[in-house]
């Protein structure tokens, strides 16, 4: 017993050592952990107070980006209303209303804070449970997929940026519905990897890629990435697809965050036949 | 004596604040990001106990982890950072040893002693925190140029703010 204690107390520095490493560990895979909540993050009341009121400051900044993004996301809205169409040929379809049903709802947030430099991004929003953010969510920029909500509390929530490593998303062609998933490569915060498109379907660069709507994160059909450059593997059935995000994650400012009303439906129907995807 | 210390909690404050609010921001090809925030354990007097040392360097790193999102990288690192230090300093001593007044800066000990002790020191620190942030040898060529980069960029930003913090001790 005396010789342990003595040697505890010769190696008492190494043990020390030691003992924070594994607690750093400990705290790193705790919050590596794709959907799994951890205890410390940017979320508490100091770092989002803090970073809430140095966005106060700095918004100004890059206002008029900001307002050019939105600007055009909203002239593609307008084009999309429905008094901006006229039908081609009277009395041939009446559509009615209350045939749809609301699915989405869309919480509007700001970012106060981002990075794009790292290999697991993430960026912190204003709103909270207060507002009705719930970990899960996705959240959608002006111009495409942002993240995954993981962390919220009453005022703010952080939320897993698409340049994440363990971020991915099920896409699709625009134009036919052959889908892959993208992902994040962890270098350039511009472009991303399209995986699991078949070798035979005809692919042209440029061809934008949107959301696939399986997962009841996103809503099917947002824009999220054209095609850059593509060529098929060797001895694989699948291309390699290169593509360019439409988002600037860069120049974030305005985000919503998306509420799926039927979420715990469709993901208590997918667990019930064990096909939970993405 | 006890006057001197007051000066830490302060140049922890900020250290943070300039870590978190504008260098986090700050990103070179997409890649190269100082951690200015080693300047705060680097200028940690000599006698500091080293366990004293290690649970500091431990606190910091926490703190930048929980402003940037990144649990335990920062920490971990801060502390590898925190158990070299001891040796780098006993490697580098002088002759005759430190004098007790002496602390780890440009003014006490000379640029070139201040240099070499930062740069390895950094160097450790940017390598355990890059192949940890990786987690994975496959992009190890990749990893060691972006640690390498960076922790250039750390050292001329230490170096810098080393002469400032000279400038604005010798004013008071």
């Amino acid at each position: 017993m005396r010789n342990l204690i003595h040697f505890i107390s010769k190696y008492s520095y190494f043990f020390l050592f030691l003992l924070f490493e594994v607690f750093a560990f400990y705290i790193l895979f705790l919050n590596n952990n794709y959907q799994g909540a951890s205890f410390l993050n940017s979320t508490n009341a100091i770092t989002g107070g803090l970073y809430s009121s140095y966005a106060d400051w700095t918004d100004y900044l890059n206002l008029k980006e900001v307002n050019q993004t939105l600007a055009e996301e909203n002239k593609r809205l307008q084009s999309q209303q429905f008094g901006s169409y006229t039908p081609l040929f009277e009395n041939e379809i009446v559509l009615n209303d209350s045939v749809l049903q609301l699915k989405y709802v869309f919480l509007n947030s700001k970012v106060i804070n981002n990075s794009t430099h790292r290999q697991n991004n993430y960026l912190t929003l204003n709103t909270g449970t207060l507002n009705g953010v719930k970990a899960g969510m996705g959240v959608i920029g002006p111009s495409g997929v942002v993240g995954v909500v993981k962390n919220v509390s009453e005022h703010y929530a952080s939320v897993l940026s698409l340049l994440h490593r363990s971020a991915k998303i099920s896409v699709k062609l625009k134009s036919s519905n052959y889908f892959g998933s993208l992902q994040w490569q962890g270098d350039n915060y511009r472009f991303g990897k399209v995986e699991d498109i078949p070798k035979h379907v005809q692919l042209n660069v440029g061809d934008t890629l949107v959301t696939s709507g399986f997962s009841a994160t996103f809503p099917e059909g947002i824009a999220t990435a054209v095609i850059q450059e593509f060529q098929p593997i060797e001895g694989d059935n699948f291309y390699d697809i290169k593509v360019k995000f439409l988002t600037d994650f860069k120049n974030l400012s305005q985000l919503y965050v998306v509420k799926n009303i039927y979420r715990t439906e469709l993901e208590d129907l997918e667990t019930l036949t064990g096909e939970g995807d993405d | 004596m006890i006057r001197s210390y007051f000066i830490y909690p302060v140049q922890f404050l900020v250290l943070v604040l300039l870590q978190v609010l504008i260098l986090n921001n700050i990103q070179f090809s997409g890649y190269i990001n100082p951690f200015l925030y080693l300047a705060f354990i680097l200028w940690l007097p000599f006698e500091t106990p080293k366990w004293l040392l290690m649970s500091i360097s431990f606190l910091t790193g926490l703190t930048i982890d929980v402003f940037s999102n990144t649990m335990g990288m920062h920490t971990s690192a801060s502390v590898f950072l925190a158990f070299c230090r001891p040796f780098f300093v006993e490697l580098f001593a002088p002759r005759d040893g430190y004098e007790v007044n002496q602390r780890p800066s440009i003014q006490d000990l000379g640029l070139g002693w201040f240099l070499k002790y930062s740069a390895i020191l950094v160097l450790c620190h940017h390598l355990f925190l890059f192949y940890v942030e990786v987690f994975r040898f496959t992009d190890f060529w990749n990893t060691l140029a972006r640690a390498f980069s960076s922790a250039a960029f750390t050292l001329i930003c230490i170096v810098i703010a080393e002469y400032f913090r000279v400038n604005v001790e010798s004013k008071r």
